[in-house]
């Protein structure tokens, strides 16, 4: 056994109002840079819907994540060679239309435009290459359904089903269900990012499970955006290096929560530790059967209130508070203790570590919509056993299409939800209810208290990086500078060449250069910044 | 000996030797940040998937060519029982094939680099510089090939002059003489293909340096501590940084 710390996330689905709050947020604080316009570390998509890049899921086009072939783990794109006979070009790569082409409008026409006998307009302008443009995708473009009939049904989940059962999908997809997936960057146990990364730039930090990339050292082959199976690694077209979700490793080193999950309207995410024996994540993602992969999945998770497990940790260098996060993680919780967190399609063989409580509302808005109560247990209970189609697609999504886990959750949450009725209402508690599901009284309240309470102080449990084994903590660096000709503006070998800028210094030059420059700044030279954002940042026509 | 003889084929060489020793050295420690293939892959793919493997599959082994022709004395292989006929059949062969491959890949790069709205916009002027050199070296490159194999002209054997003065560099005994005696397609070859050494570490080229071998051998899954600087990309300076 080999005890290793990783810091892990949950989301609870069911709280999830596709605010994009988070999105925002997350954009604001890593990804407002050009380069990275169309980047976003963390997205919102609404399932059913073809998700962000578009059809992403599809791995038998994208080529993401690993297979199994005669019990050996092999990615799916290929083994080391082929790999690197494909360097030159990448057949797996998405281009920026699966993504989406970023733009701005014009702002300015509408106050400089002389007087006139129309309204002025703001054209879109593309970010990419400066020209007007027709705006035809985004990063959620089918929000909420949006364009439902013609675009959902090409959600790469959707068809897997279709395949499966036939028409029936279309028939009841007409009484349609709708729920918002937050995603990020998973963190993976068997990263396939870092795997594919021909110059070993990208990495899982020991101490957490942050899977980083060099920043210094990428050079650039694109192998790690292919290989990501959730598409998750974005290639940065300015500087040519590879970027991703970093977890806010800053923000988690001093004990804070991300930026996605402070921010988080829901307040749906728990941030915590697993504890997991990195000697068997290989022959985990190596069992054959797709169903049994969660089984192995939660086998790695150790149990941190087990003396043996504790003894080995301490060998294995785990602090004594990071053991003690251990203990109280919420995330462990979730996942192994009460069983219903979910990894998001573990079939990818990459052990994701940002694990789903699967939404019960698809269900009881069905449930409601037909007259019922919708919190009865039983109606709940014969809804889930009833209700196909929602089930077997968040089967598809969390558990490699079983359905038995996703209705084990699901039943939970049921009978939370109308335990916790009984008790609120001051009516007598039914024990029988946690019964059914094999809980007691006092593990379902816990449950409740962390899903429904949800206070700050439970949703995270986020321990220090220690400083003995902490680099210096530096201020993060982007290397842009401002002189000379802005096409090249930003170093002497191409855009953010040279030694990087710490961003405190980039900022306060790009903050005075907007607020002295009598024109409009061109979209090269500076980092998109919404919050000082003068409605620029775009060149000119030509 | 004329003093541009001298300059040419003495003094160029130890140039374009210092410039690209130091200049790879320099820009790598003063721009990890910006060494990388700049893959504009992102903004278009049906043309790359072509042109960028013909054209690199094609310039490494006009490399090839050019390491075996240059470095291997012909006694060697003559010595190896291989004749000169034979050797030049050969030689002649692949290069006219590799060449061709290189100058449609970079043709069909260059022609990308214009048509494509969004690539063009990521040229940058440096690009624009290496392009120019990179493509005199070729279709200098090409030129000496129809004229050493005789396509046009008497044909030449190249390795009875030019090879030996490139060893010579390199042996330290520079033998400026028989360089100067060579054909004047030769000589403006070898003087594009330096320069093009001269500029290559302050170009995107660099990228060729690191050529990920070492991919064969690692394990698939890296892990590393956190140890000192290794996720900034900033060593941290004595004192205040300058603003403004
Ligand atoms: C084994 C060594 C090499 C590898 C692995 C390699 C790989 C690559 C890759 C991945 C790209 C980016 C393609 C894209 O846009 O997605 C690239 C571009 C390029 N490489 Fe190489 N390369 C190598 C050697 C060379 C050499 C020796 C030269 C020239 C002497 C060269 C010249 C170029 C040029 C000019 C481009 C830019 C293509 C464009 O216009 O977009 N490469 N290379
Ligand atoms: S989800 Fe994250 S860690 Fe997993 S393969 Fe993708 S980029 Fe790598
Ligand atoms: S901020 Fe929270 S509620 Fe809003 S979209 Fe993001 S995860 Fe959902």
């Amino acid at each position: 056994m080999r005890v290793m710390a990783q810091m892990a996330m949950v989301m609870n689905l069911d709280k999830c109002i596709g605010c994009h709050t988070c999105s925002v947020t997350c954009k604001q604080a890593w990804t407002n840079r050009s380069g990275v316009e169309y980047v976003w570390f963390n997205n919102v998509e609404t399932r059913p819907g073809q998700g962000y890049p578009r059809t992403y899921q599809d791995q038998e086009k994208w080529k993401g994540g690993w297979t199994v072939k005669r019990g050996k783990l092999k990615l799916r794109s290929g083994g080391r060679f082929k790999r690197l006979a494909q360097i030159f070009s990448n057949p797996n790569l998405p281009t920026l239309q699966d993504y989406y082409e970023p733009w701005t409008y014009e702002y300015d026409m509408l106050l400089s435009s002389p007087l006139g006998e129309h309204t002025p307009v703001a054209r879109p302008k593309s970010l990419i290459t400066g020209k007007n443009m027709k705006i035809e995708w985004s990063a959620n473009w089918d929000d909420d359904l949006a364009g439902g009939p013609e675009l959902a049904p090409k959600d790469p989940v959707l068809v897997k089903i279709k395949d499966q059962v036939g028409d029936r999908v279309k028939m009841e997809f007409e009484q349609a269900f709708m729920f918002y997936l937050p995603r990020i960057c998973e963190h993976c146990l068997n990263p396939a990012c870092v795997a594919a990364c021909p110059s070993g730039a990208m990495y899982k930090r020991s101490e957490d499970g942050i899977v980083l990339v060099d920043q210094d050292q990428c050079r650039g082959w694109r192998m790690c955006v292919s290989g990501c199976p959730y598409k998750k690694v974005y290639f940065n077209h300015k500087t040519g290096k590879a970027e991703k979700c970093t977890m806010c490793y800053p923000r988690i080193e001093v004990g804070l929560p991300t930026v996605c999950a402070e921010t988080c309207v829901g307040r749906l995410r728990y941030i915590g530790l697993f504890l997991y024996d990195a000697d068997k994540v290989t022959a985990a993602a190596s069992v054959e059967n797709e169903h049994d992969l969660l089984q192995a999945q939660l086998d790695l998770l150790l149990d941190p209130n087990d003396p043996a497990v504790q003894e080995a940790a301490r060998r294995d260098g785990i602090p004594a508070d990071w053991l003690d996060a251990a203990q109280r993680s919420p995330v462990y919780k979730l996942a192994k203790v009460y069983n219903v967190a979910l990894p998001l399609h573990p079939e990818y063989r990459t052990m994701p570590m940002v694990w789903y409580i699967p939404p019960l509302s698809p269900v009881v808005d069905a449930l409601r919509d037909t007259g019922n109560d919708a919190e009865d247990v039983d109606n709940l209970f014969g809804a889930l056993d009833t209700l196909r189609i929602p089930i077997e697609y968040l089967a598809e999504l969390f558990t490699a299409g079983d359905p038995a886990p996703v209705q084990s959750s699901l039943r939970k949450l049921a009978a939370m939800r109308s335990y916790m009725r009984d008790v609120n209402l001051g009516r007598e508690p039914r024990p029988e209810i946690p019964a059914a599901v094999g809980m007691t009284e006092e593990s379902i309240y816990e449950m409740y208290r962390l899903l429904a309470i949800a206070k700050y102080e439970d949703r995270y449990i986020i321990p220090k990086a220690h400083a003995e084994t902490a680099r210096d903590l530096e201020e993060l660096a982007c290397a842009v500078d401002y002189d000379g000709d802005p096409h090249d503006a930003s170093g002497p070998f191409g855009y953010a060449s040279g030694r990087p800028v710490p961003v405190a210094v980039e900022t306060f030059h790009a903050l005075k250069e907007r607020q002295t420059s009598e024109v409009l700044i061109p979209l090269d030279a500076v980092r998109m910044n919404l919050r000082s954002w003068g409605g620029g940042g775009q060149s000119d026509d030509e | 000996m004329t003093a541009s003889e001298i300059l040419l084929w003495v003094a160029l060489p130890y140039i374009t030797i210092a410039v690209f020793v130091t200049g790879t050295v320099w820009r790598y420690r003063y721009d990890k940040f910006g060494w990388t293939t700049r893959s504009s892959q992102l903004y278009e793919r049906k043309l790359i998937r072509i042109a960028s493997p013909i054209f690199h599959i094609g310039i490494l082994a006009v490399l090839m060519g050019h390491v075996v022709g240059l470095l291997i004395p012909e006694s060697w292989t003559n010595a190896a029982g291989l004749s000169e006929d034979a050797y030049h059949l050969m030689a002649v062969g692949i290069g006219a094939v590799a060449g061709v491959c290189t100058l449609v890949g970079v043709s069909l790069l260059v022609y990308r680099r214009r048509t494509t709205g969004a690539v063009m916009a990521a040229t940058t002027k440096n690009d624009k510089t290496m392009y120019v050199f990179l493509i005199a070296a070729i279709c200098l490159g090409l030129l000496t090939t129809i004229i050493g194999s005789g396509v046009l002209g008497d044909g030449y054997n190249y390795r009875e002059t030019v090879s030996p003065w490139f060893r010579s560099i390199f042996l330290l005994n520079p033998q400026p003489e028989l360089m100067a005696e060579s054909l004047p397609s030769f000589q403006v070859h070898a003087v594009a293909g330096m320069l093009l050494f001269i500029i290559w570490p302050f170009t995107r080229l660099v990228h060729a340096f690191s050529a990920p071998f070492g991919y064969v051998f690692r394990p698939y899954v890296v892990y590393r501590d956190k140890g000192p600087h290794d996720a900034g990309n900033h060593a941290p300076k004595r004192g205040w940084e300058k603003v403004g």
